[in-house]
Protein backbone atom coordinates (compact mmCIF):
# COMPACT_ATOMS: atom_id res chain seq x y z
CA UNK A 1 0.00 0.00 0.00
CA UNK A 2 2.61 2.38 1.11
CA UNK A 3 4.56 1.33 -2.29
CA UNK A 4 1.46 2.64 -4.75
CA UNK A 5 1.09 5.74 -2.55
CA UNK A 6 4.50 6.52 -3.34
CA UNK A 7 4.36 5.34 -7.28
CA UNK A 8 0.89 8.27 -7.22
CA UNK A 9 2.84 10.69 -5.07
CA UNK A 10 5.89 11.01 -7.38
CA UNK A 11 3.76 10.88 -10.36
CA UNK A 12 1.95 13.58 -9.51
CA UNK A 13 5.59 15.43 -8.99
CA UNK A 14 6.62 14.92 -12.00
CA UNK A 15 3.31 15.71 -13.68
CA UNK A 16 3.81 19.24 -11.41
CA UNK A 17 7.15 19.32 -13.46
CA UNK A 18 5.70 18.09 -16.67
CA UNK A 19 2.97 20.52 -17.23
CA UNK A 20 4.71 23.81 -17.48
CA UNK A 21 5.25 26.52 -20.16
CA UNK A 22 7.84 25.29 -22.49
CA UNK A 23 11.09 27.47 -21.97
CA UNK A 24 11.97 27.30 -25.80
CA UNK A 25 8.90 27.11 -28.31
CA UNK A 26 11.39 26.28 -30.89
CA UNK A 27 12.88 23.94 -29.04
CA UNK A 28 9.51 22.01 -27.78
CA UNK A 29 8.33 22.37 -31.78
CA UNK A 30 11.34 20.11 -32.57
CA UNK A 31 10.87 17.48 -30.17
CA UNK A 32 6.70 17.76 -30.63
CA UNK A 33 7.66 16.63 -34.37
CA UNK A 34 9.73 14.01 -33.55
CA UNK A 35 7.86 12.72 -31.35
CA UNK A 36 4.74 12.70 -34.29
CA UNK A 37 6.65 10.92 -36.14
CA UNK A 38 7.76 8.65 -33.36
CA UNK A 39 4.28 7.81 -31.80
CA UNK A 40 2.13 8.46 -34.91
CA UNK A 41 3.43 7.84 -37.96
CA UNK A 42 5.13 4.48 -37.00
CA UNK A 43 2.19 3.23 -35.51
CA UNK A 44 0.21 3.50 -38.98
CA UNK A 45 0.93 0.30 -40.17
CA UNK A 46 0.48 -1.72 -37.36
CA UNK A 47 -2.78 -0.19 -36.86
CA UNK A 48 -4.32 -0.29 -40.44
CA UNK A 49 -3.39 -4.06 -40.38
CA UNK A 50 -5.01 -5.09 -37.21
CA UNK A 51 -7.93 -2.96 -38.01
CA UNK A 52 -8.64 -4.16 -41.15
CA UNK A 53 -8.47 -8.17 -40.09
CA UNK A 54 -10.19 -7.51 -36.79
CA UNK A 55 -13.09 -5.61 -38.73
CA UNK A 56 -13.23 -8.90 -40.71
CA UNK A 57 -13.03 -11.66 -38.22
CA UNK A 58 -15.68 -9.06 -36.34
CA UNK A 59 -18.22 -9.07 -39.36
CA UNK A 60 -18.21 -12.88 -39.74
CA UNK A 61 -18.76 -13.67 -36.45
CA UNK A 62 -21.47 -11.93 -36.39
CA UNK A 63 -22.57 -13.25 -39.51
CA UNK A 64 -22.42 -16.69 -38.00
CA UNK A 65 -24.45 -15.83 -34.77
CA UNK A 66 -27.41 -13.84 -36.94
CA UNK A 67 -28.07 -16.77 -38.57
CA UNK A 68 -31.86 -16.54 -38.24
CA UNK A 69 -34.47 -15.96 -41.97
CA UNK A 70 -36.04 -13.39 -39.18
CA UNK A 71 -32.90 -11.00 -39.03
CA UNK A 72 -32.21 -9.01 -41.93
CA UNK A 73 -28.16 -9.21 -43.02
CA UNK A 74 -27.76 -5.33 -42.45
CA UNK A 75 -27.51 -5.90 -39.13
CA UNK A 76 -24.46 -7.75 -39.64
CA UNK A 77 -22.98 -3.98 -40.78
CA UNK A 78 -24.73 -2.41 -37.99
CA UNK A 79 -23.32 -4.85 -35.19
CA UNK A 80 -19.65 -4.56 -37.02
CA UNK A 81 -19.62 -0.80 -36.75
CA UNK A 82 -21.14 -0.13 -33.50
CA UNK A 83 -18.40 -2.54 -32.05
CA UNK A 84 -15.48 -1.28 -33.90
CA UNK A 85 -16.62 2.66 -32.94
CA UNK A 86 -17.72 1.70 -29.22
CA UNK A 87 -14.99 -0.57 -28.11
CA UNK A 88 -12.85 -2.14 -30.52
CA UNK A 89 -11.00 0.96 -32.45
CA UNK A 90 -10.48 3.01 -28.96
CA UNK A 91 -10.33 0.35 -26.56
CA UNK A 92 -8.36 -1.86 -28.37
CA UNK A 93 -6.28 -0.17 -30.26
CA UNK A 94 -5.10 2.29 -27.12
CA UNK A 95 -4.23 -1.27 -25.63
CA UNK A 96 -2.20 -2.04 -28.35
CA UNK A 97 -0.78 1.08 -28.39
CA UNK A 98 0.33 1.04 -25.00
CA UNK A 99 2.36 -1.84 -25.95
CA UNK A 100 3.48 -0.60 -28.92
CA UNK A 101 4.33 2.96 -27.75
CA UNK A 102 4.38 2.57 -23.93
CA UNK A 103 7.30 0.02 -24.17
CA UNK A 104 9.01 2.74 -26.47
CA UNK A 105 8.85 5.93 -24.21
CA UNK A 106 9.64 3.88 -20.90
CA UNK A 107 12.93 2.63 -22.88
CA UNK A 108 13.59 5.90 -24.17
CA UNK A 109 13.31 7.78 -21.28
CA UNK A 110 14.84 4.66 -19.16
CA UNK A 111 17.79 4.84 -20.84
CA UNK A 112 18.12 8.55 -20.95
CA UNK A 113 18.50 7.96 -17.03
CA UNK A 114 20.61 5.09 -16.74
CA UNK A 115 23.36 6.78 -19.47
CA UNK A 116 22.90 10.25 -17.28
CA UNK A 117 21.33 11.81 -20.40
CA UNK A 118 18.54 13.12 -17.59
CA UNK A 119 21.24 14.55 -15.13
CA UNK A 120 22.72 16.32 -18.11
CA UNK A 121 19.44 18.23 -18.77
CA UNK A 122 19.25 18.88 -15.36
CA UNK A 123 22.64 20.17 -14.81
CA UNK A 124 22.26 22.50 -17.93
CA UNK A 125 18.98 24.22 -15.87
CA UNK A 126 16.50 22.50 -18.09
CA UNK A 127 13.36 21.03 -16.95
CA UNK A 128 14.24 17.65 -17.64
CA UNK A 129 10.40 16.17 -16.99
CA UNK A 130 8.64 19.01 -19.30
CA UNK A 131 11.46 18.70 -22.38
CA UNK A 132 11.24 15.01 -22.34
CA UNK A 133 7.74 14.16 -21.13
CA UNK A 134 5.44 17.23 -22.21
CA UNK A 135 5.96 16.76 -26.58
CA UNK A 136 5.68 13.06 -25.94
CA UNK A 137 2.31 13.57 -23.88
CA UNK A 138 0.67 16.31 -26.61
CA UNK A 139 1.95 14.40 -29.23
CA UNK A 140 0.06 11.33 -28.02
CA UNK A 141 -3.37 13.25 -27.53
CA UNK A 142 -2.98 14.31 -30.66
CA UNK A 143 -2.45 11.39 -32.57
CA UNK A 144 -4.12 8.51 -30.67
CA UNK A 145 -7.39 9.91 -31.89
CA UNK A 146 -6.40 10.56 -35.74
CA UNK A 147 -5.09 6.42 -35.15
CA UNK A 148 -8.31 5.68 -33.81
CA UNK A 149 -10.62 7.42 -36.42
CA UNK A 150 -8.27 5.31 -38.96
CA UNK A 151 -8.86 2.11 -37.32
CA UNK A 152 -12.68 2.83 -37.47
CA UNK A 153 -12.65 2.93 -41.49
CA UNK A 154 -10.24 0.47 -42.28
CA UNK A 155 -11.90 -1.66 -39.64
CA UNK A 156 -15.51 -0.70 -41.43
CA UNK A 157 -14.03 -1.76 -44.98
CA UNK A 158 -12.27 -5.15 -42.97
CA UNK A 159 -16.02 -5.89 -42.10
CA UNK A 160 -17.29 -5.50 -45.49
CA UNK A 161 -14.65 -7.51 -47.25
CA UNK A 162 -15.64 -10.20 -44.11
CA UNK A 163 -19.42 -9.76 -45.23
CA UNK A 164 -18.15 -10.59 -48.68
CA UNK A 165 -16.59 -13.91 -47.31
CA UNK A 166 -20.42 -14.66 -45.65
CA UNK A 167 -22.77 -13.79 -48.59
CA UNK A 168 -23.64 -10.34 -47.73
CA UNK A 169 -23.85 -8.23 -50.25
CA UNK A 170 -22.47 -4.92 -50.41
CA UNK A 171 -25.96 -3.15 -50.75
CA UNK A 172 -26.94 -4.89 -47.45
CA UNK A 173 -23.36 -4.42 -45.32
CA UNK A 174 -23.76 -0.53 -46.44
CA UNK A 175 -27.32 0.00 -45.29
CA UNK A 176 -26.59 -1.31 -42.37
CA UNK A 177 -23.25 1.03 -41.79
CA UNK A 178 -25.84 3.84 -42.01
CA UNK A 179 -28.63 1.99 -40.20
CA UNK A 180 -29.78 4.65 -36.94
CA UNK A 181 -25.87 6.27 -37.00
CA UNK A 182 -25.69 7.86 -33.91
CA UNK A 183 -22.40 10.58 -34.34
CA UNK A 184 -21.92 11.13 -30.55
CA UNK A 185 -20.57 7.48 -30.44
CA UNK A 186 -17.79 8.95 -32.40
CA UNK A 187 -17.63 11.76 -30.13
CA UNK A 188 -17.69 9.16 -27.65
CA UNK A 189 -14.75 7.10 -28.59
CA UNK A 190 -12.66 9.96 -29.58
CA UNK A 191 -13.12 11.47 -25.33
CA UNK A 192 -11.84 7.97 -24.66
CA UNK A 193 -8.92 7.90 -26.91
CA UNK A 194 -7.85 11.31 -25.36
CA UNK A 195 -7.79 9.64 -21.83
CA UNK A 196 -6.11 6.78 -22.69
CA UNK A 197 -3.43 8.88 -24.64
CA UNK A 198 -2.69 10.70 -22.07
CA UNK A 199 -2.53 7.57 -19.85
CA UNK A 200 -0.52 5.53 -22.01
CA UNK A 201 1.95 8.69 -22.40
CA UNK A 202 2.21 9.88 -19.07
CA UNK A 203 2.08 6.20 -16.99
CA UNK A 204 5.12 5.33 -19.46
CA UNK A 205 7.27 8.19 -19.41
CA UNK A 206 6.36 7.78 -15.23
CA UNK A 207 8.55 4.29 -15.42
CA UNK A 208 11.03 5.37 -18.18
CA UNK A 209 11.53 8.64 -15.73
CA UNK A 210 12.10 6.49 -12.45
CA UNK A 211 14.54 3.67 -13.52
CA UNK A 212 17.34 3.36 -11.82
CA UNK A 213 20.32 1.08 -12.22
CA UNK A 214 20.92 -0.47 -15.89
CA UNK A 215 19.60 -2.37 -18.33
CA UNK A 216 17.56 -4.30 -16.05
CA UNK A 217 16.00 -1.29 -14.98
CA UNK A 218 15.19 -0.34 -18.37
CA UNK A 219 13.57 -3.72 -19.23
CA UNK A 220 11.52 -3.63 -15.73
CA UNK A 221 10.04 -0.28 -16.25
CA UNK A 222 9.22 -0.80 -20.05
CA UNK A 223 7.12 -4.15 -18.59
CA UNK A 224 5.52 -1.98 -15.98
CA UNK A 225 4.56 0.64 -18.23
CA UNK A 226 2.59 -1.88 -20.85
CA UNK A 227 0.98 -3.26 -17.76
CA UNK A 228 -0.22 -0.52 -15.96
CA UNK A 229 -0.90 1.18 -19.21
CA UNK A 230 -2.89 -1.65 -20.04
CA UNK A 231 -4.92 -1.71 -16.28
CA UNK A 232 -5.00 1.85 -16.49
CA UNK A 233 -7.05 2.00 -20.11
CA UNK A 234 -9.21 -0.48 -18.81
CA UNK A 235 -10.24 0.79 -15.55
CA UNK A 236 -10.93 4.16 -17.49
CA UNK A 237 -12.81 2.69 -19.94
CA UNK A 238 -15.43 1.68 -17.88
CA UNK A 239 -15.45 4.35 -15.91
CA UNK A 240 -15.91 6.94 -18.88
CA UNK A 241 -18.20 4.45 -20.21
CA UNK A 242 -20.23 4.52 -17.02
CA UNK A 243 -20.08 8.35 -17.10
CA UNK A 244 -20.55 8.81 -20.55
CA UNK A 245 -22.96 6.35 -21.66
CA UNK A 246 -24.97 5.31 -18.80
CA UNK B 1 35.72 29.07 -4.78
CA UNK B 2 33.56 26.25 -4.19
CA UNK B 3 33.41 25.31 -0.37
CA UNK B 4 31.45 22.43 1.15
CA UNK B 5 30.80 22.14 4.69
CA UNK B 6 29.36 19.51 6.73
CA UNK B 7 28.17 17.68 4.40
CA UNK B 8 25.98 14.63 5.36
CA UNK B 9 24.10 12.34 3.20
CA UNK B 10 22.29 9.09 3.16
CA UNK B 11 20.26 6.86 1.40
CA UNK B 12 17.63 4.71 3.11
CA UNK B 13 20.20 3.36 6.38
CA UNK B 14 22.99 3.71 4.49
CA UNK B 15 25.38 6.16 5.47
CA UNK B 16 27.37 7.69 2.33
CA UNK B 17 29.01 11.44 3.06
CA UNK B 18 30.11 12.03 7.26
CA UNK B 19 30.38 15.52 7.86
CA UNK B 20 32.15 16.43 4.82
CA UNK B 21 33.91 19.92 4.83
CA UNK B 22 36.34 21.08 1.73
CA UNK B 23 37.04 24.07 -0.51
CA UNK B 24 38.27 23.92 -3.67
CA UNK B 25 40.22 26.32 -5.05
CA UNK B 26 39.57 28.98 -8.11
CA UNK B 27 41.41 28.06 -11.69
CA UNK B 28 42.66 25.28 -10.30
CA UNK B 29 42.29 21.14 -11.10
CA UNK B 30 41.01 20.06 -7.52
CA UNK B 31 40.23 16.18 -7.70
CA UNK B 32 38.02 14.18 -4.99
CA UNK B 33 40.08 10.61 -4.80
CA UNK B 34 39.00 7.34 -3.05
CA UNK B 35 37.77 3.77 -3.37
CA UNK B 36 34.71 2.87 -5.60
CA UNK B 37 32.25 2.95 -3.04
CA UNK B 38 33.71 5.90 -0.80
CA UNK B 39 30.67 8.43 -1.47
CA UNK B 40 32.86 10.64 -4.54
CA UNK B 41 30.28 10.16 -6.84
CA UNK B 42 27.54 11.08 -4.41
CA UNK B 43 30.01 14.24 -3.19
CA UNK B 44 29.89 15.30 -6.81
CA UNK B 45 26.37 15.08 -7.48
CA UNK B 46 25.47 17.11 -4.68
CA UNK B 47 27.98 19.58 -5.46
CA UNK B 48 26.22 20.29 -8.69
CA UNK B 49 22.49 19.93 -7.53
CA UNK B 50 21.66 16.45 -8.44
CA UNK B 51 21.78 15.20 -4.94
CA UNK B 52 19.85 16.65 -2.26
CA UNK B 53 21.86 16.60 0.64
CA UNK B 54 20.42 15.52 4.21
CA UNK B 55 23.14 18.36 6.45
CA UNK B 56 25.04 21.29 5.72
CA UNK B 57 25.85 23.89 2.87
CA UNK B 58 27.65 24.04 -0.56
CA UNK B 59 28.65 27.55 -1.49
CA UNK B 60 29.85 29.01 -4.83
CA UNK B 61 31.37 31.97 -4.51
CA UNK B 62 30.19 32.09 -0.95
CA UNK B 63 26.60 32.07 -1.48
CA UNK B 64 25.00 29.23 -0.48
CA UNK B 65 22.96 26.95 -2.63
CA UNK B 66 20.63 25.39 -0.55
CA UNK B 67 19.17 28.72 0.20
CA UNK B 68 19.38 30.59 -3.56
CA UNK B 69 15.96 31.31 -5.12
CA UNK B 70 15.01 28.97 -8.54
CA UNK B 71 16.25 31.72 -11.13
CA UNK B 72 19.74 31.79 -9.22
CA UNK B 73 20.09 28.36 -9.21
CA UNK B 74 19.11 28.33 -13.12
CA UNK B 75 21.56 30.77 -13.14
CA UNK B 76 24.30 29.15 -11.31
CA UNK B 77 23.80 25.74 -13.60
CA UNK B 78 24.69 27.70 -16.85
CA UNK B 79 27.67 28.33 -15.45
CA UNK B 80 28.52 24.67 -14.76
CA UNK B 81 29.81 22.62 -17.53
CA UNK B 82 29.70 18.68 -16.43
CA UNK B 83 31.43 15.81 -18.31
CA UNK B 84 29.97 12.14 -16.88
CA UNK B 85 31.69 8.87 -17.32
CA UNK B 86 29.74 7.74 -19.96
CA UNK B 87 29.69 10.88 -22.05
CA UNK B 88 25.70 11.62 -21.40
CA UNK B 89 25.40 12.06 -25.57
CA UNK B 90 21.80 12.43 -26.56
CA UNK B 91 21.77 9.65 -28.52
CA UNK B 92 19.08 10.58 -31.34
CA UNK B 93 21.56 14.00 -32.06
CA UNK B 94 24.46 14.62 -33.95
CA UNK B 95 28.00 16.04 -32.41
CA UNK B 96 26.73 19.50 -33.64
CA UNK B 97 23.50 19.22 -32.03
CA UNK B 98 24.27 17.56 -28.53
CA UNK B 99 26.78 20.84 -28.66
CA UNK B 100 24.96 23.58 -29.83
CA UNK B 101 21.93 21.91 -27.67
CA UNK B 102 22.76 24.18 -24.54
CA UNK B 103 23.25 27.34 -27.10
CA UNK B 104 19.53 26.59 -28.33
CA UNK B 105 18.25 26.57 -24.93
CA UNK B 106 20.10 29.20 -23.46
CA UNK B 107 21.11 32.14 -25.38
CA UNK B 108 19.73 33.81 -28.25
CA UNK B 109 22.85 33.35 -30.44
CA UNK B 110 21.82 33.41 -34.40
CA UNK B 111 22.42 29.79 -36.55
CA UNK B 112 25.56 30.84 -37.71
CA UNK B 113 27.29 31.59 -34.40
CA UNK B 114 26.29 28.99 -32.81
CA UNK B 115 27.69 26.79 -35.92
CA UNK B 116 30.95 28.99 -35.21
CA UNK B 117 30.95 28.17 -31.65
CA UNK B 118 30.30 24.80 -32.23
CA UNK B 119 33.54 24.68 -34.08
CA UNK B 120 35.42 26.13 -31.99
CA UNK B 121 34.56 23.82 -29.55
CA UNK B 122 35.40 20.82 -31.58
CA UNK B 123 38.70 22.80 -32.81
CA UNK B 124 39.18 23.00 -29.03
CA UNK B 125 39.21 19.12 -28.60
CA UNK B 126 40.69 18.46 -31.61
CA UNK B 127 37.45 16.76 -33.40
CA UNK B 128 36.91 19.07 -36.57
CA UNK B 129 34.44 18.42 -39.06
CA UNK B 130 32.91 15.50 -36.90
CA UNK B 131 30.12 17.36 -36.81
CA UNK B 132 27.35 15.34 -38.77
CA UNK B 133 28.75 12.24 -36.42
CA UNK B 134 26.15 10.45 -34.03
CA UNK B 135 27.62 9.45 -30.55
CA UNK B 136 27.41 5.58 -31.67
CA UNK B 137 30.07 6.40 -34.72
CA UNK B 138 32.17 7.46 -31.72
CA UNK B 139 35.15 5.82 -29.70
CA UNK B 140 34.84 6.03 -25.93
CA UNK B 141 37.52 9.00 -26.12
CA UNK B 142 36.26 10.83 -29.08
CA UNK B 143 32.63 10.30 -26.66
CA UNK B 144 34.61 11.86 -23.73
CA UNK B 145 35.76 14.66 -25.88
CA UNK B 146 32.77 15.95 -27.65
CA UNK B 147 31.15 15.55 -23.88
CA UNK B 148 34.05 18.26 -22.93
CA UNK B 149 32.91 20.43 -25.77
CA UNK B 150 29.61 20.76 -24.74
CA UNK B 151 30.71 21.15 -20.80
CA UNK B 152 32.36 23.94 -22.40
CA UNK B 153 30.17 25.21 -25.31
CA UNK B 154 28.61 28.24 -22.56
CA UNK B 155 32.11 29.28 -21.72
CA UNK B 156 31.55 27.78 -17.75
CA UNK B 157 32.74 28.79 -14.76
CA UNK B 158 32.79 25.37 -13.58
CA UNK B 159 33.81 21.90 -14.71
CA UNK B 160 32.79 18.66 -12.41
CA UNK B 161 33.99 15.13 -14.31
CA UNK B 162 33.10 12.12 -13.12
CA UNK B 163 35.62 9.66 -13.69
CA UNK B 164 37.04 11.30 -16.93
CA UNK B 165 39.00 8.40 -18.25
CA UNK B 166 37.03 5.34 -17.11
CA UNK B 167 36.98 2.96 -20.00
CA UNK B 168 39.76 4.48 -21.75
CA UNK B 169 43.00 3.10 -22.53
CA UNK B 170 45.73 4.70 -20.75
CA UNK B 171 47.34 6.91 -23.86
CA UNK B 172 43.46 8.16 -24.60
CA UNK B 173 43.42 8.51 -20.55
CA UNK B 174 46.05 10.64 -20.74
CA UNK B 175 45.01 13.28 -23.45
CA UNK B 176 41.91 13.97 -21.98
CA UNK B 177 43.48 14.60 -18.63
CA UNK B 178 45.97 17.00 -20.39
CA UNK B 179 42.41 18.20 -22.12
CA UNK B 180 40.92 18.96 -18.74
CA UNK B 181 43.52 21.25 -17.90
CA UNK B 182 44.75 22.80 -20.69
CA UNK B 183 41.00 23.68 -20.55
CA UNK B 184 40.64 24.52 -16.99
CA UNK B 185 43.90 27.22 -17.31
CA UNK B 186 43.07 28.54 -20.08
CA UNK B 187 39.36 29.60 -19.16
CA UNK B 188 40.61 29.91 -15.69
CA UNK B 189 37.64 27.41 -14.91
CA UNK B 190 37.29 26.00 -11.63
CA UNK B 191 37.59 21.94 -12.10
CA UNK B 192 36.88 19.49 -9.91
CA UNK B 193 37.74 15.96 -11.34
CA UNK B 194 36.51 12.59 -9.14
CA UNK B 195 38.89 10.09 -10.20
CA UNK B 196 40.49 6.80 -9.06
CA UNK B 197 43.25 7.01 -11.47
CA UNK B 198 46.29 7.58 -9.74
CA UNK B 199 47.77 8.54 -12.99
CA UNK B 200 45.35 11.49 -13.43
CA UNK B 201 46.34 12.45 -9.85
CA UNK B 202 50.23 12.81 -10.55
CA UNK B 203 49.40 14.23 -13.62
CA UNK B 204 46.92 17.13 -13.30
CA UNK B 205 45.85 16.70 -9.71
CA UNK B 206 46.63 20.37 -7.77
CA UNK B 207 44.43 20.11 -5.07
CA UNK B 208 43.49 16.87 -3.71
CA UNK B 209 40.89 15.44 -1.55
CA UNK B 210 40.71 12.03 -0.19
CA UNK B 211 37.40 10.42 0.70
CA UNK B 212 37.13 6.78 2.87
CA UNK B 213 34.11 5.63 3.94
CA UNK B 214 32.32 8.65 3.23
CA UNK B 215 34.85 10.75 5.16
CA UNK B 216 37.73 13.09 4.20
CA UNK B 217 40.79 11.97 5.39
CA UNK B 218 42.79 13.67 3.89
CA UNK B 219 43.30 17.25 1.70
CA UNK B 220 46.12 18.79 0.23
CA UNK B 221 49.03 19.40 -2.62
CA UNK B 222 49.89 16.21 -4.64
CA UNK B 223 53.58 16.94 -3.65
CA UNK B 224 52.65 16.43 -0.18
CA UNK B 225 50.93 13.01 -0.98
CA UNK B 226 54.14 11.44 -0.72
CA UNK B 227 55.32 12.73 2.31
CA UNK B 228 51.74 11.56 4.10
CA UNK B 229 51.74 9.48 6.75
CA UNK B 230 48.25 8.69 6.27
CA UNK B 231 48.31 5.12 6.22
CA UNK B 232 44.92 5.07 4.43
CA UNK B 233 45.69 7.65 1.71
CA UNK B 234 48.96 5.58 1.28
CA UNK B 235 47.66 2.27 1.45
CA UNK B 236 45.25 3.79 -1.51
CA UNK B 237 47.70 5.84 -4.01
CA UNK B 238 50.48 3.53 -3.88
CA UNK B 239 48.42 0.18 -4.35
CA UNK B 240 50.04 -0.49 -7.54
CA UNK B 241 53.53 -2.26 -7.73
CA UNK B 242 54.84 0.82 -10.82
CA UNK B 243 53.61 3.74 -8.15
CA UNK B 244 55.06 2.20 -4.79
CA UNK B 245 58.46 1.16 -6.60
CA UNK B 246 58.30 4.97 -7.42
CA UNK B 247 57.94 6.00 -4.29
CA UNK B 248 60.88 4.12 -2.87
CA UNK B 249 63.00 5.19 -5.50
Amino acid sequence: MLKLLKHIGLYFIMMKKVISVPEKPKAFKKQFVLELEKIGLQSIGIVLFISFFVGGVVSIQTALNLQNPLLPTYLIGLASRDSLILEFSPTMISLILAGKVGSSIASEIGSMRVSEQIDALEIMGVNSASFLILPKIIASMFFFPCLVILSMAIGMIGAWVGGLSVDVTTSDFLYGLQYEFVPFYVTYAIIKTLFFAFLVSSISSYFGYHSKGGAISVGKSSTEAVVYSSIFILVFNFILTKIILA
Amino acid sequence: MIEIQNIHKRFDNNKVLKNISCIFNEGQTNLIIGESGSGKTTLIKILVGLYKHDYGSVLFHGQDVGKMKTKQTRKLRQEIGMLFQGGALYDYMTVEENIMFPLTMFTSKNEQEMIDRVNFCLKRVNLENKNELMPSELSGGMKKRVAIARAIVMQPKYLFCDEPNSGLDPKTAIVIDNLIKEITEEYNITTIINTHDMNSVMQIGEKIAFIHKGELWWEGRKEEIIKSKNDELTNFVFASDLFNRLRTS
